[in-house]
This record gives structure tokens, C-alpha cells and sequence, in this order.
């Protein structure tokens, strides 16, 4: 690792005017564990590194009533899955977000960070497209809000700029009657998922029909991917075992997995069919109880 | 390019001076000789060098040393009160716990944050809160072991000494 020059802006704005000045040659490390692996393996040598863990107030939850709930970028997934400020109404996110590698990763690893690493199969965003969340992005030029679907284009890429940093992630809070899950199927321990499904249900005020579907296909594409054919089949209908088959087996026919050291193509397509019926039913069961 | 460096290790301070590019866990090995904690497979997988940062267990090969500024570290080197064992120590030895002895710093480091946190750890809960440290001679079964027995030494120290306060 490195040669590399260090720095620890204290302000956003010392922040940003450092990467805009070293541009591409630059990184920012939030929690590092993702970054550091990275600078330990070659397969990035950058000449800057701008540690933004020095700078207040990027670390914290807030919920305000009906607002979008505001996640910034600094809290770690380890505060996020054991928040009680995001129960229940966002518990989807705590129980998607604790199935991220290990504690000990999850002490330091940053949603931040997580989102801009933009892993296929990085567990985290899935789950927060389902919930329509969008993120803010701050640089020199001043700011914009990014809806997370639009924001990965790629393994590893992101619509970032390079003098861009995340600031925050945003939450709008999900329509009354909705029900969500995050189910991730992987070899065990610390792994990426070979399949992972978030489903955020919505039923209808006599929990009968579903008015509102979405299901977003983790590690099975470049990017988090929803299967809006899959949430075609549901929407308007009532829920029924069968239904949900179908709605899985479109899912896993939407989805374009590749070959990898964990398995085949064609066996994590036929597990999205697995998955997403599961997450889809948990949902749906999820939503019946809500409030 | 030797930046100084403030770090809080098991209760004492010192002061360092390295390349930021150093890993918390080269530091504490190389500048400060705490060589209890192992660096096995340096990607962030084995947990082999696990201490703790304000408590919670950390892949310190995953940490570059300034991150580590302002924290308080904890090594396995500074879990035993002078010469009586932390009860997690005691118990993998009663428990026979390890063999060649390269993950159990980092497993009993790692215990101690989950049982600190949830004194009433099921096994199930323990087995996964130690997911991110990797044994490759013991199977576990006799971590976990050691780790229940430590959980219930712990809990009659705590009542132990609520009685005498």
C-alpha cells in the first residue's frame, strides 16, 4: 500500500476542494474496509487519500415525523441494523443491512461507503431502492439529489463525480399497510450473496390487494436490478401462493446472473426464483400486520 | 511522509510516528510490539487480527493506524487484570479451545464485545457474532464451549460484585 499523501479535511468543504483538486487521483476513505482491501490487493494505487471519518455530523440517524428519514453517510451498518430509531417503520433496512458480512465489518464499514463501493451484491442498496430512497451528493458545483435506482451504472461505478461526495441517503417512509424483507442466500459466514431479494409490499386498506410492489435483485446483475415484471404480476392482485410462484420465476427470467467462483449462472438464476418467493411471501405477511 | 500518531492502547498512550499508509494492526505488531493479535490472511476474512476499538471488534489489517486516532484499543495483551485471566482466557484454556493458537486472540476479543454487549448471548447468537473469526484446527465446538461457560463466569462476577457495591 501507498505511497500516498494524507489528508483529514475537518468541513464537507475542505472535503470536496481536495477532491476536486486531485480529481481521479484521489479516493475518500470512509470506514476503509473496502478501500483498504483494494489499496492491499493493487487494483488501485491512488496518490490522495481524504479521510472524511474527521468531519461532525455525517454520523447519525434522523427520523421527523412523515419527512424522509436521513441516513448520513459516516453511520456504520453496524449502528444501522441495531438502530431503534428505524423500528419499526424501517425495519426492513436494519434486517437487510445485519446480514452484511460480519460484525467486526460491520463496526466500521459506512453506508456511504458501501453505497459508493457499489459491489454487485453489496447487500445494502436493494433494499433502500425498494424503499424509493434517493441520495444527496455534494461537490464544488454545489449539490443534487440522485434516486438510489439511478445512481449505480456498473460493478463499481457510480454516477459520482469525481470531486462528488455522498452525504446522505434519504428515505421517504413507506405508504401505510406496506410490509418489506431482504432475504440474502450465500455460502455462510462473511460472503457476498450469491442471490439476495429486498420485496416491499403494499396491500390495500383491507389487506386484500396489492397496491404496490417492488422487487430488487441483489449480486444477479452489475447492478441492484428491479424486476419490474415481477412487479407487474403482483400489482392490482390479491396475493396468493401461486401468484407468488409465477411472480418469482418472472424475476429469475428478468434476472442475468454470470458465472463466478461461487456458482454457476444458471443455478443463481434458478435460486432468484427461490428467493424472491420467499421474500415476497415475508413481505406480504409483514404488510398483512401492519399498521 | 512519517506523520505522528496519537494512539490509546490498552489504557496507555503512545506516540508513533509512521507512514499513514500503515495498517493499525502493523502498527500495534511492528511499533508497539503487541503481537498477540496474528495478521493471517491480511483481506479482512479471518478475524486473526481482531482487537477492539471502543469496544467493538475490528479487523485491524482492514484499518489504516489513523483511523485509530482518538479510540480506545484494545489488544488481548491488555485483557487480563495484571495476572488473573479474563474469564474468556480461563475458560479456553479449561475448555481446551485452541490449538496452534493463531485465531484465538482475535475469537476472544471478539467474545468479549458480544458477551459485554449481550451478557445473555444464546449459542446460536454467539456462533454469529463470532461469523468474521476463522478457526482451521478446532471445528469450533469447543470455542463456542468455552465461550458459554465464560458467559456464565461472567454473569456471577457481575452479580458478584453488584452484591458488594
Amino acid at each position: 500500500m501507498g505511497p500516498f499523501e494524507y489528508f483529514e479535511p475537518s468541513t464537507i468543504e475542505e472535503a470536496v476542494l481536495l477532491l476536486n483538486k486531485y480529481g481521479n487521483e484521489a479516493k475518500v476513505l470512509a470506514g476503509g474496509t473496502a478501500l483498504v482491501n483494494m489499496m492491499k490487493k493493487g487494483v488501485i494505487k491512488p496518490g490522495y487519500i481524504v479521510n472524511i471519518g474527521c468531519i461532525p455530523d455525517l454520523d447519525y440517524i434522523r427520523i421527523d415525523g412523515d419527512k424522509d428519514a436521513i441516513i448520513k453517510a459516516l453511520t456504520t451498518i453496524r449502528r444501522i441494523e441495531q438502530s431503534q430509531q428505524l423500528q419499526p417503520k424501517y425495519g426492513m433496512i436494519c434486517e437487510a443491512v445485519g446480514q452484511l458480512a460480519s460484525v467486526s465489518v460491520r463496526n466500521v464499514a459506512t453506508i456511504g461507503g458501501g453505497l459508493c463501493n457499489a459491489a454487485p451484491g453489496q447487500v445494502i442498496a436493494p433494499t433502500l431502492i425498494a424503499l424509493s430512497a434517493k441520495v444527496k451528493l455534494v461537490s464544488v458545483a454545489g449539490e443534487r439529489i440522485v434516486r438510489l435506482e439511478n445512481f449505480f451504472i456498473g460493478s463499481g461505478a457510480t454516477v459520482l463525480k469525481t470531486s462528488e461526495l455522498l452525504i446522505d441517503i434519504q428515505i421517504p417512509t413507506p405508504p401505510a399497510h406496506s410490509g418489506g424483507a431482504y432475504v440474502k442466500y450465500s455460502r455462510g459466514g462473511e460472503d457476498y450473496p450469491i442471490v439476495g431479494v429486498a420485496a416491499l409490499i403494499t396491500l390495500d386498506s383491507g389487506n386484500k390487494a396489492c397496491t404496490g410492489a417492488k422487487v430488487v435483485l441483489d449480486a444477479v446483475a452489475p447492478t441492484p436490478m428491479i424486476a419490474h415484471k415481477s412487479e407487474e404480476i403482483l400489482e392490482g392482485e390479491e396475493l396468493d401462493d401461486k401468484l407468488i410462484e409465477k411472480a418469482a420465476q418472472v424475476a429469475s427470467d428478468e434476472s442475468s446472473p454470470i458465472d463466478d467462483v461461487r456458482c454457476s449462472a444458471e443455478y443463481k438464476r434458478k435460486m432468484v426464483r427461490v428467493i424472491a418467493r420467499d421474500a415476497i411471501k415475508r413481505a406480504a405477511e409483514r404488510a398483512k400486520s401492519a399498521v | 511522509m512519517e506523520q505522528p500518531l496519537k494512539l490509546k492502547v490498552n489504557g496507555q498512550f503512545y506516540e508513533v510516528f509512521e507512514k499513514p499508509w500503515r495498517t493499525l494492526a502493523d502498527v500495534l505488531r511492528d511499533n508497539l510490539g503487541l503481537t498477540g493479535l496474528k495478521e493471517s490472511c491480511d483481506t479482512g476474512n479471518c478475524g486473526a487480527c481482531t482487537v477492539l476499538l471502543d469496544g467493538k471488534p475490528v479487523k485491524s489489517c482492514m484499518v489504516l493506524a489513523p483511523q485509530a486516532k482518538g479510540k480506545e484499543i484494545i489488544t488481548i495483551e491488555g485483557l487480563a487484570d495484571q495476572d488473573r485471566l479474563h474469564p474468556l482466557q480461563e475458560a479456553f484454556i479449561e475448555h481446551f479451545a485452541f490449538q496452534c493458537g493463531y485465531c484465538t486472540s482475535g475469537m476472544i476479543l471478539a467474545a468479549k464485545a458480544l458477551l459485554d454487549e449481550n451478557p445473555d448471548s444464546s449459542e446460536d447468537e454467539i456462533r454469529e457474532g463470532l461469523s468474521g473469526n476463522l478457526c482451521r484446527c478446532t471445528g469450533y465446538v469447543k470455542i463456542v464451549e468455552a465461550v458459554m461457560a465464560a458467559k456464565e463466569k461472567m454473569k456471577q462476577m457481575k452479580v458478584a460484585k453488584n452484591n458488594s457495591s
